[in-house]
């Protein structure tokens, strides 16, 4: 249901992401009956691992794999739940009274909700290379995304850069639906599969372990990989023309390309979370800012709980349970007789146990460099929106700029449409590095609502008690 | 850097790192002052960061008619005053002063606007401006797209605006530029007077100087009284909210809507009680955003990238405080409101005098905190 | 830079692109139809002028900014098409009143 007069009701349980922490969420809070909507700002379900999940007009089940289709059943649990589920709804603000203000169908409205649980999931980490605001140069993500809404293809010299399990996985799409990618320039630092190796033994139980491993021989037979990769520039006038690349301490060489794909892996999608001040960590083997939160997913704001990737990369099943674990500590806040009916905790923690098992080797073994992380020439850009460029950010901190908030204000990085989603990160780590300070120390950008940009005209509608108009006119 | 730069002297240390205080450091660097700016951190509550960029002079002075001499001085030196900024650091601060409205929505707002102006002129003293209230063809013919709800206004013709963020990156540039050693990270505690020197314990270790200049917003009220100083502060919050780039399309700053040099449109300001910048009174929002597009309706397509609430620094009675220690010789304080529109004098008037010892009591003399004591004639 | 799976055509509709009528597939969004039909670009950056095209798909970056049906600064990513759209490329900021 999609109705828009739904969202001005009352809810038990408002679950902002309909991916796949989401949809187990909504799925349990509504089975145990919880008035329960899911609102998410896509046209369709399935988040971003199982994007267009019900619509892919993908339909050789091969080509985007098993892991894919799992996406299905949670779908179909959520469907059958009672929950209600509304797409194209954009979360913009909500408050420590639990009210969720939600753009949809050209029109604020506010939910009132007894317990929220954030399912935003995340985003591929800022990738700030010479040129990545070319035409021509995408996410891998973004590609993928292409593949399995749009069943589109990339075709001509299509190269893939960076590091991470969902290069390989994106590589592997490509090539069972007929594609050609030229090369893909693994970005992997090489100390890394060093520093991984004490981490194997519990990868070796994870069901990643053989999917991987097949996955990458898959594409090695097809694709020219080239290891090491310790520089990367997109090249070109108005759109991409070549590739400049360098390996370990080599020379640097020329790729001619067409389309460069770009990923290192990805991060909480932290700016719902951090507007409505929940407490955030910096993660230093993720490195990413990560919510400090209960083994229920509870944050430090009463009643709101994070479940997901945004609560720490996870990974899709994990997040599924994650979102499990937060619907049951809802229940049992909510409607404590009906736990009974829904599955033990702690099977669920068992699961997510299972789920998250070498992790830590992934989180190592992909760590990107901070060749990648911090632009090392001034020029490159950080903040797209703005066009601020690493050396301005540099400069702002010789001349006193501790932190990314007083940089927002002296060069706008991070005030354009995306809020700093695409540069935050880097903001923080250059200051750091430029300080030699710890992220941690540096901070985060101040986030607030809208974390979407959102109309006038929907703000202009919202309700104006008397209390508001004597704030604003003056008599 | 910062730990070196504790233990050495200075002639004067500067609390407060805002646009007050950067100000009156780059003034008195120029002046030949060896300064600490001294500053608090990254997630400081900062006016600085929050505030409108008005440069404004319509309305000022009802009560304090030497506080509107005072202000359209600034706003007269303004234009120099941007000028020598960009010659300095290359930054260009975006000022304009094409004269500025304050929009009524009703016949009501509008008479009590009007009444407003007259009180001001009416004062026994004469004011150094006009502020003219024109009706709705008056203001159409000025203001192109204006909403059908607008009755009329008042229009001052040297109210301007700036961009105040890169006024605020500017004065810490050309601070250091001139020699200014910036602290960040050292937010002033305690302050002691000591044979005729100054110590103060911050965040980050002492730093001594000969002089001090209280800038810090509303934290002199207790910092005030520890150099035999006193700042009543009356804290009050707004908050303001702004859309995305737009093509240029607003000639004239409003009180309340703004255009800046980089297109995004401002919208404020509200007024709540309170010290805290943490939240958002949406419902002041929606007031706030309603206004605006009656105003002009072409805002109401255009999307809200952001939202913030400050807390302005206010006097309790609205009017800046200059004044100098009698009992801790060399201590200073400063207080106003309206950082960007005076910023001009306190870079290029205040700063000299403080460099000299002793504010002019001709000018200064009605801004000091001895206000508050003198029992107000019947 | 993108070719159609063939067995993903599926029903195709008409929306115009800068005055263009151009045949999309329907289920796509703005963003993914203007890649499919081989535009490059979608806007120009407010700041320096540079070209811009979609880069996350996802919602979080607004570089596949455009106008559609004459409201600016659409998330093209975001907005599914519908037969006889009129989206237009963008160039600096959004302009007033669209």
């Amino acid at each position: 249901m999609t109705g828009a007069a739904a969202l001005d009701d009352k809810v038990d349980v408002a679950v902002i992401g309909a991916g796949p922490a989401g949809l187990a969420a909504g799925a349990l809070s509504a089975r145990a009956g919880l008035a329960t909507v899911v609102l998410d700002e896509n046209p369709a379900p399935g988040g971003q691992i199982y994007r267009a999940i019900t619509t892919t007009p993908v339909q050789r089940k091969e080509i985007l794999g098993t892991d894919y289709w799992h996406g299905r059943e949670l779908v179909r649990e959520l469907e059958s739940s009672g929950a209600r589920l509304a797409t194209g709804a954009t979360v913009w603000s909500i408050s420590r009274d639990l009210e969720v203000a939600v753009s949809h169908g050209g029109r604020a409205h506010l939910l009132h909700a007894r317990r929220i649980v954030i399912a935003t999931g995340a985003l591929e980490r800022p990738f700030p290379v010479p040129g990545w605001t070319l035409p021509g140069v995408m996410t891998a993500g973004g590609a993928q995304t292409l593949l399995k809404s749009s069943g589109l293809v990339p075709e001509g010299r299509v190269v893939l850069a960076g590091t991470g399990p969902l290069l390989w996985l994106l590589a592997a799409q490509l090539l069972r639906a007929g594609g050609a990618i030229t090369a893909i320039l693994d970005t992997t630092p090489r100390q890394n599969y060093v520093r991984a190796l004490r981490h194997a033994p519990a990868f070796v139980l994870s069901p990643y372990l053989i999917k991987g491993l097949r996955m990458m021989a898959e594409v090695r037979r097809k694709v020219r990989v080239i290891s090491g990769v310790t520089r990367l520039e997109a090249v070109g006038e108005g759109k991409l023309k070549e590739i400049i690349f360098a390996t370990g301490n080599g020379a640097a060489a020329r790729m001619a390309a067409d389309l460069l794909l770009l990923h290192q892996g990805v991060v909480p999608n932290v700016n719902l979370a951090m507007s409505i001040g929940i407490v955030h960590r910096w993660d230093g083997l993720q490195l990413c800012w990560v919510p400090e939160i209960d083994r229920h997913g509870n944050s430090s704001v009463p009643d709101i709980a994070i479940a997901g990737d945004g609560a720490g990369i996870g990974g899709a099943v994990a997040a599924a349970e994650r979102g499990r674990l937060a619907a049951i500590a809802a229940v049992r806040a909510l409607a404590p007789a009906a736990v009974s009916g829904l599955p033990a905790e702690q099977a669920v923690m068992q699961a997510l146990a299972k789920a998250e098992a070498g992790r830590a080797f992934l989180d190592t073994l992909y760590q990107p460099s901070a060749d990648f992380r911090i632009p090392a020439g001034d020029d490159t850009i950080v903040c797209r929106c703005e066009e601020v460029t690493a050396g301005q950010i540099r400069a702002n901190v010789a001349l006193g700029c501790e932190g990314p908030n007083q940089m927002k204000s002296f060069l706008r990085c991070g005030m354009g449409p995306c809020q700093g989603r695409l540069c935050g990160l880097t903001v923080t780590e250059t200051i750091a590095a430029a300080r030699g300070v710890s992220p941690a120390q540096v901070g985060y950008y101040r986030l607030r609502p809208p974390v979407k940009p959102i109309p006038l005209a929907e703000v202009a509608a919202m309700p104006q008690p008397e209390s508001a108009v004597k704030a604003v006119v003056r008599r | 850097m910062s730990v070196l730069a504790a233990s050495q002297e200075h002639d004067i240390a500067v609390v407060g790192g805002g646009l007050v205080g950067a100000a009156v450091a780059y003034g008195l660097a120029r002046a030949g002052q060896r300064v600490a700016l001294l500053d608090g951190g990254d997630a400081e509550v900062r006016a600085s960061r929050a505030n409108f960029a008005l440069v404004w002079v319509q309305s000022k002075g009802l009560g304090l008619p030497q506080y509107a001499h005072w202000t359209v001085r600034s706003s007269d030196a303004w234009a120099g005053f941007a000028a020598q900024l960009k010659e300095e650091t290359g930054l260009d601060v975006a000022f304009e002063r094409p004269g500025g409205f304050q929009l009524a929505l009703s016949q009501a707002e509008l008479e009590t606007r009007a009444a407003q102006v007259n009180r001001l002129h009416n004062q026994a003293a004469e004011l150094p401006y006009r502020t003219e209230i024109l009706d709705r063809a008056e203001i159409e013919s000025m203001l192109p797209g204006l909403g059908p709800d607008v009755v009329g206004g008042s229009f001052c013709p040297i109210d301007g605006h700036c961009n105040s963020l890169r006024l605020y990156r500017a004065l810490h540039m050309a601070a250091r530029l001139h020699g200014v050693r910036y602290l960040p990270s050292h937010r002033a505690e305690r302050i002691a007077c000591e044979r005729g020197a100054f110590r103060l314990a911050t965040t980050a270790g002492d730093v001594r100087a000969g002089k001090v200049v209280l800038a810090a917003g509303n934290a002199n009220l207790h910092l005030a009284p520890m150099v035999g100083l006193e700042a009543p502060m009356r804290p009050e919050r707004g908050q303001i909210m702004v859309t995305e780039r737009v093509a240029p399309f607003l000639r004239y700053p409003v009180a309340t809507v703004r255009q800046t040099d980089e297109g995004t449109v401002m919208i404020g300001d509200s007024k709540e009680e309170g010290t805290s910048p943490d939240g958002l009174t949406m419902p002041v929002n929606a007031v706030m955003a309603s206004r605006a597009m009656r105003m002009f309706p072409v805002l109401g397509r255009l999307n809200l990238v952001r939202m913030w609430a400050g807390v302005r620094v206010m006097t309790a009675d609205g009017f800046p405080v200059y004044d100098q220690s009698e009992t801790c010789p060399g201590a200073f304080v400063v207080c106003c409101h309206s950082g960007v529109t005076l910023a001009a004098n306190h870079a290029l008037t205040l700063a000299p005098m403080i460099a000299a010892g002793r504010l002019d009591a001709d000018l200064l003399g009605p801004f000091s905190a001895r206000r508050f004591h003198v029992p107000k004639a019947a | 830079m993108f070719r159609r799976l063939p067995e993903a055509a599926g029903a195709a509709l008409a929306v115009s692109v800068d005055g263009q009528r151009v045949e999309v597939r329907a289920g796509d969004t703005v963003a993914a139809a203007l890649l499919a039909a081989g535009f490059g670009h979608c806007r120009t950056s407010p700041v320096s002028g540079a070209p811009r095209a979609p880069y996350c798909m996802m919602g979080v970056c607004f570089e596949c900014l455009v106008t559609v049906d004459g409201v600016g600064n659409r998330q093209g990513c975001l907005v599914p098409v519908r037969e006889g759209m009129l989206i237009e490329t963008q160039r600096g900021e959004r302009e007033v009143g669209r």
